[in-house]
């Protein structure tokens, strides 16, 4: 049992870093982001393609692989995305769903339908024994810690500089804020590049973790997108407590039956939904 | 001051194409009578496409709802036939509009759930309910688990008989979705519906009752999908959870009804035709075929949201099933 909630645990460690990306886009300019689970594999096969250049360096990959994600993300909203962003959100929906299907059918053609994974150097494997029943891998701790740091820093962002007051002015009311002389433009877009890094880092753990192959991403799109919501929206300790949530409902349902896990995270989510449609620990209500 | 003004409902043009409309029906009807079983067989597939992008064009166009999972109601309706042709003994044909009814019924609850969401968390939303049902369809063993079961209630059934019939049901729940949509969205209730479109808070102001209609074109749109799934299944005779539930049947309706033209009547009409006409001969290039769909959905949404129906209604001035009520002195 104990076992159970500490891999339920380490597993929301993940869904957080899948969720956190998510969040600060609809955070900052309500945008949903269909893609977002195959960006997330797309992050993972890039990691894949690139760290044999690297001579194998998972650090060394995450240096390359990040900035260029923060440059993607900043271009994509500065040429696309900010045109889809409006009262309607029929638009940014389309668009990202298009994103989508693009991404899936550009792994698939250039990877196969085959699973890959990111060999990490023994640490996927590696595992501290607790007591006599219970270990815990190094690279989900490593992980869960990541996703945590991860949390604390958007929060940080958030609540403590001026480019976290700016999110929040153009959150709020971004005609008022351009008044003010913010430029939404540039804002939204610095806030898809710091998303695409959080979803760049997110598609490395998912590579080096276990296998993904083209079709994975709506998946994870789904687990993101429920770790937001049974949170609560626009806090991302929410977001965090969110996934925990998520990660121990589906160790819970993987334990009782092997094909009821996902299953089950998904029941949680929507009793959650009618229970408490704000989430547990909301800040901002509605959208 | 008063001025005299009629209001002018319905166009020579519109009048023009109705009644082609009606001729082409009738071919249509004969078509068993001269025309190859493919066509057939085509005709009841692209059908399904159609139906279903009518639904989603309902849902998104007109009712402001942006839902990625219709497939739930699809697959819903699919799995109904297939239990009541193989457990129930009722024929397939006479069950399509049970399948329906079905979707219906299931949908109310559902809105219960999916309606606390807004916006593009709807849209989520609905996908992960189109997921429950897909896993656990997939779980139960008695409609074939994961891998999927067919349809043994047809059976014994002549082929070109059960072919001609098919068809016939096809053409039938085409012609009678256009028939309705376009008579719901010309009704009072479809006024409302177009003011709920341009704004919410406007509407409700004026005595609209919003959540009431939302609610409605859900349920007429999870109806119409349904009946979408039960032909399909009528057609193909086998089903299984990923076919059924499959979020490609939202992705195809978005596709439909983005190039065709979004929030018109004629736009997934278009879109059909233009999709079975891509399908027939790009399929093949698979994975590029599907990207480039991909591409002309964004391109299509970045830079021509009239779609091509609405590119021609702009340069044509015609309308073929207007639902705009001109004022005229």
């Amino acid at each position: 049992m104990i076992d159970t909630i500490i891999q339920g645990l380490l597993l929301g460690g993940l869904y957080c870093q899948f969720a956190l990306g998510l969040s600060l886009m609809f955070g900052v300019m309500r945008l949903t982001n269909i893609g977002h689970g195959d960006l997330i594999i797309f992050g993972s096969f890039m990691a894949i393609a690139i760290a044999p250049l690297l001579g194998m360096n998972i650090l060394m990959v995450a240096l390359v692989l990040l900035p260029l994600a923060y440059v993607v993300g900043y271009l994509v909203q500065r040429t696309m995305l900010n045109q889809t962003l409006g009262k309607d959100p029929l638009p940014s929906l389309v668009v990202t769903f298009g994103f989508s299907i693009v991404i899936q059918n550009t792994l698939l053609q250039i990877f196969s339908a085959d699973p890959l994974s990111l060999d990490a150097g023994g640490i996927n494997v590696a595992s501290i024994q607790l007591s006599q029943d219970v270990a815990v891998g190094v690279l989900p701790l490593i992980i869960f810690a990541v996703a945590a740091a991860s949390t604390f820093g958007m929060q940080l962002l958030f609540n403590k500089t001026s480019l976290g007051r700016a999110f929040r002015a153009v959150s709020d009311d971004r005609e008022v804020a351009e008044l003010m002389g913010l430029n939404s433009s540039h804002i939204y877009a610095i806030a898809t590049g710091i998303a695409f890094v959080l979803i760049a880092l997110a598609g490395l753990f998912q590579g080096m973790r276990t296998t993904v192959s083209a079709a994975d991403g709506p998946m994870l799109l789904l687990f993101a997108f429920e770790s937001v919501i049974i949170g609560g929206m626009g806090s991302f300790w929410g977001t965090f407590v969110g996934a925990m949530v998520l990660g121990l409902s589906q160790q819970l349902g993987f334990k009782f039956d092997s094909s009821w896990g996902i299953w089950f995270g998904h029941i949680v989510f929507l009793a959650v939904l009618i229970v408490r449609p704000n989430g547990l620990f909301p800040k901002t209500k509605g959208c | 001051m008063s001025v005299n003004v009629s209001v002018i409902r319905i166009t020579r043009a519109s009048k023009a194409s109705i009644s082609l409309g009606v001729a082409l029906c009738l071919v249509a009807i004969t078509l068993p009578f001269w025309g190859e079983s493919s066509w057939m067989r085509e005709f009841v597939e692209i059908a399904c496409y159609f139906i279903f992008a009518m639904m989603w064009n309902l849902l998104a166009g007109f009712g402001g709802m942006v839902s990625v999972g219709q497939q739930a109601f699809f697959g819903l309706g699919a799995y109904a036939l297939l239990v009541m042709g193989n457990f129930l003994g009722i024929n397939p044909f006479l069950s399509i509009p049970i399948a329906g009814v079905l979707a219906a019924l299931i949908s109310l609850p559902v809105s219960k759930i999916a309606f606390r969401l807004q916006g593009g968390y709807f849209s989520i939303g609905t996908w992960v309910i189109a997921e429950v049902f897909r896993l656990s369809i997939a779980n139960l063993s008695a409609v074939g688990g994961g891998s999927g079961t067919s349809l043994t209630a047809l059976r014994g059934m002549d082929r070109t008989f059960r072919e001609n019939t098919t068809y016939w049901v096809a053409l039938a729940c085409v012609i009678m979705t256009i028939v309705l949509i376009y008579f719901f969205l010309r009704s009072k209730q479809g006024l409302a519906l177009l003011a709920i479109r341009d704004s919410e808070v406007a509407a409700e102001s004026q005595g609209i009752a919003v959540q009431r209609m939302k609610l409605a074109v859900y349920v007429v749109a999870a109806f119409g999908c349904g009946i979408a799934g039960a032909l399909y299944l009528v057609t193909n005779l086998r089903i299984s959870p990923d076919a059924a539930f499959g979020v490609n049947w939202t992705a195809f309706a978005i596709f439909i009804v983005m190039i065709g033209g979004i929030g018109r009547i004629e736009g997934p009409l278009f879109g059909a035709i233009i999709f079975w006409g891509l399908n027939k001969f790009l399929s093949d290039y698979g994975t590029w075929y599907l990207l480039g769909l991909g591409v002309l959905a964004i391109v299509m949404m970045l830079f021509f949201r009239e779609g091509a129906w609405g590119f021609f209604t702009r340069k044509t001035g015609l309308e073929v099933l207007s639902i705009q009520r001109r004022l005229q002195r």
